[in-house]
């Protein structure tokens, strides 16, 4: 809240999502996406934000830290990430062949966090 | 492209000048654990101590009645204030896992936003700090009412009072299967421990309705 950043609020959510007010249920916080393909120029100018983070990157983000990159409430981002999604401008990112179905989510985590002390 | 995605990651600076830390593309999937409790309990500090990137902040603005006692008209005013909230995140199986740390206020006029955040999490860390063991009451019964698995830690800060665990439990009103464990949020290896109790809880007691939305 310090420093000459503009007022998120002067701005509705709905203005900056093109009337959406609803995210996908599988966009969250924590949701990676990578950029896929598509013309930009129909796109409003906070998607058009959006997309310029991925220009040229070798890479993905979660839904976070575009927030945080643009300065945009995370709730916002929600849902301009949704539309991208659905216009197939941004994807998930497909899991390799070896990752294997029963990938445990939890497992995983405790093994990862584990593997660090 | 290697497995040590900390050191494959592209950073960049993007149009306002802050550093972005991309997700590195061997990540296929990503977890979230949320990290609660009162102001000033080291939530931030925890964060920052076990987080692979540099932490990073998210604010979200909020509108809330705030009905006043001398109001006559019916119609309570609205406030807007701003929540800020800072994240991190850990790279795991071998680059194709991404674990996100969410650092998310806990008192109890958050609700709305705990119900939009915190969705999907794995469970919570809930610091406490025993100078002020109020302030976790509202943390604890956010996440009571949304149904998320948590685990208690204490914080200790230097000089802070300590209790025998019986009585940190009665005062929290914790569960008999609720782990209560100790750290020091300005300390990796401690962080580390307290989420990894944590999640051995979550492993033990998971809830059927994660099963369901992670498939």
């Amino acid at each position: 809240m310090s420093g000459p950043r503009r007022d998120p609020d002067m701005v509705r959510p709905y203005v900056r999502t093109q009337g959406r007010i609803r995210a996908r249920e599988d966009v969250r916080l924590e949701s990676v996406v990578i950029a896929a393909t598509g013309p930009t120029d129909t796109l409003g100018p906070d998607a058009r934000r959006v997309m310029r983070l991925f220009a040229g990157a070798n890479g993905g983000l979660a839904v976070a830290d575009i927030a945080a990159a643009l300065e945009l409430p995370p709730s916002t981002v929600r849902i301009l990430v949704s539309s991208l999604m659905d216009s197939g401008h941004l994807s998930s990112p497909v899991a390799a062949i070896d990752d294997q179905p029963d990938f445990d989510l939890l497992q995983e985590v405790l093994r990862g966090l584990r593997s660090l002390v | 492209m290697d497995c040590a995605p900390s050191s494959d990651r592209a950073d960049r600076t993007d149009e306002s000048g802050r550093a972005v830390t991309y997700v590195p593309a061997t990540v296929t999937r990503s977890a979230k654990i949320v990290v609660a409790g009162g102001f000033g309990v080291g939530k931030t500090t925890l964060i920052g101590s076990v987080s692979e990137v540099r932490p990073l902040r998210m604010e979200e603005p909020i509108t809330q009645a705030s009905t006043g006692v001398d109001d006559l008209r019916g119609t309570p005013h609205k406030t807007t204030t701003t929540v800020a909230m800072d994240f991190g995140r850990i790279h795991m199986a071998g680059g194709r896992l991404a674990l996100y740390l969410f650092g998310l206020p806990g008192q109890s006029r958050f609700q709305p936003l705990w119900e939009d955040l915190a969705e999907g999490a794995l469970g919570c860390l809930v610091l406490a700090d025993t100078r002020d063991l109020d302030a976790s009451h509202d943390a604890l019964g956010l996440l009571d009412g949304a149904g998320i698995p948590y685990a208690v830690a204490i914080n200790t800060f230097p000089g802070a009072p300590e209790y025998p665990e019986a009585e940190l439990r009665e005062a929290l009103a914790l569960e008999p299967a609720t782990p209560l464990t100790y750290l020091d949020a300005r300390d990796r290896i401690s962080s580390l421990h307290a989420l990894i109790t944590l999640t051995e809880y979550l492993t033990e007691h998971r809830p059927a309705a994660l099963l369901e939305s992670r498939r």
